[in-house]
């Protein structure tokens, strides 16, 4: 785990930037209030994990940051969604351009029917026109970035489906950098692997932190502390408390919090 | 003790059942595939595949036949299967829950069970009789609108089958839609769509009924698509009910090419099923 004092120094670092912020966020699903009067801020190129019991609202919260929700027409969101101080929740956002710049890993790996070199061209292609070279250039990049490259270098035709469980989802992450987002989220992205692959994206997410703004919804709680940076913990849709990590795990300031940590509760 | 014994006796029990039915049915597919075979394969010369059908009493092959019903199984595939497809993908990605899809999805299915030989009569009832002749074409139309619900059906079942996170992951991207669909959902269900349209065209190749009021057939050598056309189905039908032996004859043969060619068609879907599934 990390000194303690590295990672509050960090808390009242100069450098410490707003990414993205919530204000006096609510989100609905069809009548229900799924969540309420979210205010957060998300630091650039920090890890913020969201903790909380199943059902708490944090995955909610990850899909709307790239505004996931607009695929479904009974979903909608009030308030304010700042991403670099404009808020993404208006109408007049470019949900293509957004996405471009917000990018997501799901909990399951999602290789797309496609070769491995493909499946992270596509994404690429959507904004840019690259040529032959470059796109080669930015696929070996993406692949370096996610620490797949030298697994699967000499087999870039193959099919993405043909990856174990792990590669594929760290394939699903180079997917996800190779668009050059300024924001990751992360939605459970190691429930569905083994420790070792479990391992490895956590390796990576550290290492991925140096270039992008991380947003990570876990389970798992010995995760959230390891590799984030801020710790938000939320329940029955309501952000509870939101802090340095170190600081929400040895010392939360609410007592609930404490509970849903030491494993009293939840 | 007793109750496993029960247990066993009524497995066997359903067992035996089963395999009885299975026999049942299997028994006349292969009593069908063995009299075509053994009353077609005498047929099959290389005067079937070089001359025209013959006048009774001459010598002759299909030769005219089978290359029309290559033509008009084609073109309809070729107009039936893009409007198919389409039709299917808006069912099963823009109109899951509008009326629309909802009153398009029952009408493909009353139409996907509607009897052959109704459209037929409706292909002649809106062309043939006014353009005031039997054609290639019509025929190809009756066709193409027998393709399209099966194609719809199938297409939409399928594209139904991808998950949903696939599609998600390709709109976090920020993929428009149409590129989700045609790059993605359409690519994941490739091989399922391509079953419904082999199956499409292995309902077509035999159908009778329509291509009887709108091709109807024709002795002789033609590719002319505004003229009545000659094509399998009807020439059996013509041929094996008249007394003439060679006609007879012939018309086995017919069918024996038909039985194979769907069969082959079958077994090409099932390959093609077997090879995306390897992945």
């Amino acid at each position: 785990m990390n000194d303690t004092t590295e990672a509050l120094g960090s808390a009242t670092d100069d450098l410490l930037e707003v990414q993205m912020a919530f204000r006096n966020f609510d989100f609905y699903y069809g009548k229900y209030h799924a969540l309420k009067n979210i205010n957060l801020e998300i630091y650039k190129r920090r890890v913020t994990a969201f903790i909380g019991p199943s059902g708490c609202g944090k995955s909610t919260l990850l899909r709307a940051m790239n505004r996931m929700f607009d695929l479904y027409p009974e979903q909608r969101a009030t308030g304010e969604l700042l991403l670099d101080g404009a808020n993404i929740l208006a109408n007049s956002v470019d949900l293509n351009s957004l996405r471009a710049k917000v990018g997501m890993v799901f909990q399951k790996p999602t290789p797309f029917p496609m070769s491995i070199y493909d499946n992270i061209a596509f994404g690429v292609s959507l904004h840019e026109k690259l040529s032959k070279g470059q796109m080669e250039e930015r696929v070996e990049w993406a692949l370096k970035k996610a620490a797949l490259w030298d697994e699967v270098k000499d087999k870039l035709k193959q099919s993405g489906m043909s990856l174990s469980g792990g590669q594929q989802q760290r394939l699903c992450i180079a997917r996800g950098i190779a668009v050059k987002p300024e924001v990751l989220l992360l939605d459970e992205p190691t429930s569905a692997l083994d420790p070792i692959s479990t391992m490895r994206i956590e390796e990576l997410i550290d290492e991925l932190k140096e270039d992008f703004t991380i947003a990570i919804v876990t389970h798992n709680m010995q995760q959230a502390a390891r590799i984030s940076d801020y710790t938000a913990y939320m329940y029955l849709g309501e952000l509870i408390e939101f802090g340095v990590t170190d600081q929400i795990f040895i010392k939360p300031e609410k007592k609930q919090t404490e509970d849903y940590i030491t494993g009293r509760f939840g | 003790m007793d109750l496993y014994r029960r247990r066993r006796l009524t497995n066997r029990l359903a067992l035996g059942l089963s395999m009885a039915a299975m026999s049942f049915g299997l028994f006349w597919l292969i009593w069908i595939l063995w009299t075509v075979l053994d009353l077609g394969s005498a047929g099959i010369t290389l005067r079937l595949f070089t001359q025209m059908t013959p006048a009774p009493g001459s010598e002759g092959g299909l030769a005219n036949a089978i290359v029309g019903s290559l033509i008009m199984v084609g073109l309809a595939t070729a107009i039936g299967t893009p409007v198919g497809i389409m039709a299917g993908i808006y069912l099963a990605e823009y109109g899951r829950q509008s009326w629309l899809g909802s009153v398009t999805r029952f009408i493909n299915d009353i139409l996907l069970s509607a009897p052959s030989i109704i459209i037929g009569l409706f292909i002649y009832a809106i062309y043939v009789a006014h353009m005031g002749k039997f054609s290639g074409f019509a025929g190809v139309l009756a066709l193409a609108v027998i393709v399209v619900p099966v194609v719809v059906r199938t297409t939409e079942n399928m594209l139904l089958l991808v998950p949903n996170s696939l599609r998600e992951a390709a709109f976090a991207l920020g993929a428009p839609k149409w590129s989700v669909i045609s790059r993605i959902t359409l690519r994941a269900s490739a091989a399922g769509v391509v079953t419904g349209i082999l199956l499409a065209v292995a309902r077509i190749s035999g159908e009778t009924a329509p291509l009887l009021f709108t091709a109807l057939s024709n002795q002789f050598w033609s590719l002319n698509l505004n003229e009545p056309m000659a094509n399998l189905p009807v020439t059996i039908f013509k041929f094996a009910m008249s007394p003439v032996k060679d006609w007879q004859e012939l018309a086995w043969a017919g069918v024996f090419l038909i039985t194979l060619g769907v069969l082959g068609l079958n077994i090409a879907t099932r390959v093609v099923f077997r090879e995306k599934h390897k992945l």
